[in-house]
Order: C-alpha cells, then sequence, then structure tokens
C-alpha cells in the first residue's frame, strides 16, 4: 500500500527495463524459436525423401546428406504433385493484372472522389466504403453464378453468361480479385490523396492543367509510397489466396501455386516430404518483393492516416 | 495587357444565406496594380478566387478584356496565381516548376527553356533551378511562385497574400520587388492583403472590402485623406485613427469642454437622422499624426498618458481622456526626443481643417 507510484514512473521504469540487455536478450532468443521450424523446413527439403521420413532435420548436422531431388520433383516432375514450375507461372499470372487493375481503378476513382466536385460525393464514397463490410465467401458463389449464367431479371438477359474455359479462366480470377480488393484500395488511396494540399491543385488548375493532367504529373508522384504500400498489400494478399483461385480458377491450366500445394498434400498424403521444397518455392517470390518494398511498406503504413 | 471588371459579381457559399461577396462592382484598368486589402472574412480572397475561376459566380459577371469568363474553367482564362503558401509542385525542380504550365501548353522546348532562364534571371534563381522546392529558403520558394507566373505571361497575375509566409524585413524587401516588377512587366495586377502597409505602398489603387462589401475604391493618397466612411478610415493608417462619437453641440463636437469646431453645413448633415432628441452625435477622426501635443490654453483635449511606443524618430502616446470615464483612449504621435512620461497629463490639440467627420449612424464622411 505504501509503495504506490505513479503511472509515468511506472511507464519510465518499464522503458528502462525493457532496453537492458537481458531483455534484448529474451527478443533474440524468442525470434530463434520461432524461426526455428522454418528453418527446419529448409533444411528438410534439402534431405533425402527417407531421411526426412526417418529422422529429424536436426540429423542434418551429424550426417549432411545434401540433395536437390525435392525441388527437382515439384517443380519439374510428372504427375499431379510436380509441375509446381507450371503453377508458379500461372500465379504470377493471375497476381500481376491482380495487383495492378485494382490499384489503377482505385486511384482514379480516389482522385474523382476527392478532387471532382459532383453531388453525392460523400454518399457514394461511404457506399463504396461500407461495401468492406460484405465477407468476400457472401459473394463467391453470386459471382460464379453471374460468370456461368449472366444476368437475367424476368427473362430479359442483361449482361449474357461469360463461358469462359481454359485458359480464358484467368479473367474470372482477374475480374473477381479486382473487385474484392477494390473498396480497401479507394478507402486508402482517398485519405492519402485528400491530404495532398488543396492549394497545388488548384494552382495547377490555374497553370491550365485538366483532371487528367492533375491526376498524371501532380497527385500519382506524391502518393507513390501509399502505391507501393497498397500493391504489397494486393499482392501478399492475391499470392496467397487459395479461396477465390478455386472458385474461379479450377482446372490444371490454371491453378495457380497454393491450389496445387494444397493437392500435393491432399491426394499424396504418403510423398508429405515434396511439401518441404513446395513451401519454400512458392515463399520466393513474397520474400522478394516484401525486401524490395519494404521502405515503402514501413512508410506506407503510417501514410494515409496521418498528414504526411 | 487586360482589363477586368466584375459587374455584380456575388459568391454565396451553399449553406450559408450571407454572400461571401455581395454584389461587387469593380473596374481594373490595363496594367493596373489594384490592391484588395480587408479584415479576414472580408471577402477580398473569395473575389480574387472567383477572378481566377477557383470559386463560381453565383450572381453577376466578371469580364476579362470584353470576355465574360464568369463560366470559363481555369485554365482558359490565361492568369497566373501566386499563392499564400507558394503552392509548388514538391515533386518537380524549380525548373519544372517554371516550365510546366508552359509545357502543358505544348510549347517548343527551347521556348521554354529561354523564358525560364529569363525569368530565372529576372527573379535570381539562377542557380536555384535544378534544386527541389524543399531545398530552398521562404524567400526563394515565394520567388520560384512568382516565376512560375511571370514565365506564362498571362493577361492578369492574381496574388493572394503572396508575403504573409515570409519575415518581416524579406517581406519589405520583396514588397518593393513585386512592385517595381509589375510596374516593369505592365501587367494587369489583382493582390490581396490583409496588411494595409503592404496595400498603401504597392497599389496604385486599393479597394477596401468589409463583410463582402466593397467600402472604397482609390488611390491610397485618397483613401487616407479621404476616407469614405468610418471603416475605412479606421482601418487605414498606423496606428489607426482615433476616432470618437462625441455630442455634438452648437458649434462643433464637444470633446468634454473642449469643442472641436464645425461648419453649419458639415452641422447640418451631421443632425439630420434618426437621433434621440437632445442627443445629436457626430463622429470625429483625428490621425496620431494630425494632433500636437499642446497646453489647456490651445484648447487641447486633456490626456493622461497611459503608454509611450518610441520608434526612434518619433513616438506615439496612447492615453485616455480625463474628462471622460477612462474608455476614451488617444493615440498621439510626437516628437521621440521629447515626449511625455506615464502618468503625465497632456493635452492634445487638433490640426484645425485635417479632422475627418463622419455621421455617428450611418457612418458616412460628411464633407
Amino acid at each position: 500500500m505504501s509503495n504506490r507510484v505513479e503511472p509515468v514512473v511506472l511507464a519510465k521504469r518499464a522503458r528502462k527495463r525493457f532496453s537492458r540487455p537481458w531483455a534484448s536478450l529474451t527478443a533474440i532468443v524468442i525470434a530463434l524459436l520461432w524461426t526455428t521450424p522454418t528453418f527446419g523446413l529448409l533444411l528438410s527439403s534439402f534431405r533425402p525423401e527417407e531421411e526426412i521420413k526417418t529422422t529429424g532435420w536436426w540429423t542434418f548436422f551429424s550426417q549432411p546428406n545434401f540433395t536437390i531431388e525435392n525441388y527437382n520433383e515439384v517443380l519439374y516432375g510428372s504427375g499431379s504433385s510436380g509441375r509446381l514450375a507450371e503453377a508458379f507461372i500461372n500465379s504470377l499470372v493471375i497476381t500481376i493484372p491482380s495487383v495492378l487493375f485494382p490499384i489503377a481503378f482505385a486511384a482514379l476513382a480516389a482522385y474523382a472522389l476527392s478532387w471532382v466536385e459532383f453531388k453525392g460525393r460523400d454518399w457514394l464514397f461511404v457506399g463504396i466504403f461500407a461495401l468492406q463490410v460484405v465477407p468476400l465467401q457472401m459473394a463467391l458463389v453470386p459471382l460464379l453464378s453471374f460468370f456461368s449464367q449472366g444476368v437475367d431479371v424476368g427473362g430479359f438477359t442483361l449482361m449474357p453468361a461469360w463461358d469462359l474455359e481454359g485458359e480464358w479462366k484467368f479473367v474470372q480470377v482477374w475480374f473477381a480479385h479486382t473487385a474484392f480488393g477494390l473498396p480497401l484500395s479507394v478507402f486508402l488511396l482517398h485519405n492519402f490523396m485528400s491530404e495532398l494540399p488543396g492549394s497545388v491543385i488548384e494552382s495547377a488548375r490555374v497553370d491550365g492543367a485538366s483532371h487528367g493532367a492533375i491526376f498524371r504529373k501532380i497527385v500519382l508522384p506524391l502518393i507513390t509510397p501509399a502505391l507501393a504500400s497498397l500493391a504489397i498489400f494486393q499482392f501478399l494478399w492475391v499470392w496467397n489466396d487459395l479461396l477465390v483461385a478455386l472458385v474461379f480458377a479450377s482446372g490444371s491450366e490454371t491453378s495457380p501455386l497454393t491450389a496445387r500445394l494444397a493437392d500435393m498434400a491432399g491426394s499424396r498424403g504418403g510423398e508429405w516430404q515434396r511439401l518441404t521444397a513446395g513451401a519454400f518455392v512458392s515463399i520466393i517470390i513474397p520474400v522478394a518483393v516484401f525486401l524490395t518494398l519494404q521502405r515503402y511498406f514501413v512508410r506506407g503504413l503510417l501514410a494515409g492516416g496521418v498528414k504526411g | 495587357m487586360a482589363t477586368v471588371t466584375y459587374k455584380g459579381a456575388s459568391r454565396i457559399y451553399p449553406g450559408t444565406k450571407k454572400p461571401a461577396v455581395d454584389k461587387l462592382d469593380l473596374e481594373i484598368t490595363d496594367g493596373e496594380f489594384l490592391v484588395l486589402v480587408g479584415p479576414s472574412g472580408c471577402g477580398k480572397s473569395t473575389s480574387l478566387r472567383m477572378l481566377a475561376g477557383l470559386e463560381e459566380v453565383d450572381e453577376g459577371s466578371i469580364f476579362i478584356n470584353d470576355t465574360d469568363v464568369s463560366n470559363l474553367p481555369p485554365k482558359s482564362r490565361d492568369i497566373a496565381m501566386v499563392f499564400q503558401n507558394y503552392a509548388l509542385y514538391p515533386h518537380m525542380t524549380v525548373f519544372d516548376n517554371m516550365a510546366f504550365a508552359l509545357k502543358l501548353r505544348r510549347t517548343p522546348k527551347n521556348v521554354i527553356r529561354e523564358k525560364v532562364a529569363e525569368a530565372a534571371k529576372l527573379l535570381d534563381l539562377e542557380d536555384y533551378l535544378d534544386r527541389k522546392p524543399k531545398a530552398l529558403s521562404g524567400g526563394q520558394r515565394q520567388r520560384v511562385a512568382m516565376g512560375r507566373a511571370i514565365v506564362r505571361q498571362p493577361q492578369v497575375f492574381l496574388m493572394d497574400e503572396p508575403l504573409s509566409n515570409l519575415d518581416a524585413k524579406l517581406r519589405v524587401q520583396t514588397r518593393s520587388q513585386i512592385a517595381s516588377l509589375q510596374k516593369r512587366l505592365g501587367v494587369t495586377t489583382v493582390y490581396v492583403t490583409h496588411d494595409q502597409v503592404e496595400a498603401m505602398t504597392m497599389g496604385h489603387r486599393v479597394a477596401v472590402m468589409k463583410d463582402g462589401l466593397l467600402q472604397q475604391v482609390d488611390t491610397p493618397r485618397t483613401l487616407y485623406d479621404k476616407p469614405s466612411n468610418v471603416f475605412v478610415a479606421g482601418f487605414m493608417g498606423s496606428p489607426a485613427m482615433n476616432i470618437k462619437t462625441v455630442p455634438l453641440g452648437e458649434d462643433g463636437a464637444k470633446f468634454g469642454d473642449v469643442i472641436v469646431p464645425l461648419s453649419r453645413e458639415r452641422r447640418e448633415i451631421a443632425a439630420a437622422g434618426d437621433f434621440d432628441k437632445g442627443k445629436t452625435e457626430v463622429t470625429i477622426g483625428i490621425r496620431p499624426e494630425d494632433c500636437k501635443l499642446g497646453t489647456e490654453a490651445d484648447g487641447g483635449i486633456a490626456v493622461e498618458v497611459d503608454l509611450v511606443e518610441e520608434l526612434g524618430s518619433d513616438a506615439y502616446v496612447y492615453g485616455h481622456a480625463v474628462y471622460s470615464d477612462g474608455t476614451e483612449r488617444f493615440v498621439i504621435r510626437c516628437d521621440g526626443r521629447n515626449m511625455p512620461r506615464l502618468g503625465d497629463v497632456v493635452h492634445l490639440v487638433p490640426e484645425v481643417g485635417r479632422e475627418h467627420v463622419f455621421h455617428a449612424i450611418t457612418g458616412d464622411r460628411i464633407e
């Protein structure tokens, strides 16, 4: 009872404690613990099949037995579990347009919503953001029937069925990802864009710039950090997506890495050693994207929320 | 080369009843430097933005030369604007900032280079053309904003308090630079400021606004010597004119026992109006420099000194009239080397014929 301490003092004390050497040590230990399984998986992926299945990954240190057979098999092997290389390409084909389309549309929409005056603008913006509330899963079936049956109202065809087959199914996935990604993208970019100083936009208007020119020459260069961070978000989301891909891009010609990985585990449970290599193949691109753009990622997280 | 004409131009912001600019009538001749001045919220910036095309003209119209520009977008008006916060394009170099408007009009590259170089030379910016705005000082940024307007060679320059972000010394310096630059280029200029010193020193003519209404447009001299109403009288000049509303007596205005004589014509105009019986009043304005310190024998108004502001060359004496309850405050300019001390009672002697007389109710000037 006698030792009542002010919160400020407590906070100071806590900060001091966390900056002590053993606090850093604890952080390092936790980081190591977290990384160990991943590291084990990496080691396993380079071990022969029978060793993976009989001994732990740590035996690698006592009897190093290095092979790239697993990678060979998942990338180029025959059968449904192999050919990851193909799925890898599919993933890229799905992901790149699914990142570019929503960002391009969202940037245009955000510009209109923040710098073009028209009636009902604020309500439209609220409406777009409200769409965020609808869970993706609810839209799957209606969207699927939209693709396969088109839109009929009272026997009158508003929109014919798309009837896409084979590689054309990519278009469906692009469409779905774009639609799902737009509300959040519009919201984020709008917040960022409307924080730009109004007089700069006005100055460009007086200088003779049309909306198109203002968008291209003034607004886009100034919101690059927001675009970059949004691109990373959307990229990671689409790359790691399994659900949308399964629904709209089923079939061996179009299925991405995630679908192929799931297949590998499901139909060939006996050959689970392949998952080790498969996992690392699918990680490569996100890690590369993250590392190259992480500078923007950190800066972009603050952007949009606080005036920058 | 252009004239600008406001014809009953009004701006009523959505959701408000009172116009921000109320039926503004104003003619600006070719090559003129017109200053719009007034307290904040008086509609001076709105008037300028209406001319720029950044605000709608809800009633009336605005002409540049003989063209009705009321409904034209900014880019079709051939005007250039300097903003209060400079509004430079932060991602472009100084050169690109100045060349932006020309590039949009597809001016040939060598012409752009020539024009920007010329403007940069004029504004002493030649060494900074490759820099981004963030690497410039406030004064340099302001000059880039000016340069951006100059390279356009527009019909009209619009300037919205371009000096208010500079420090006091730089402001005085830039003030004269802008004025001489305008004289050299001969471009019609509309300049908005809240600073009456800027208005007096820069403008060929000055338009004083208040509550969206134009009060008076005239040369600085006339504005200062013959303000058309109490507001203009109080706004122009620093320190402000001593403006007192006092009882109107048989021979003139009564400051306590002291009478400032007024002619019969003036008294008659001043007395006309809706006064309570026997309580006729008149408003008298005396500039601090139009009165001197005298003695009681000179017929001076007794004033007790509250504060003395020393400016070196001269000094301002602030005090309250002894005859009243102390709310009647006066400012008198006097010699800086011969000034009263705090608490002294001095006598304010108005210079004959230099007083300004206004109607106590309407506030209009009485000649």
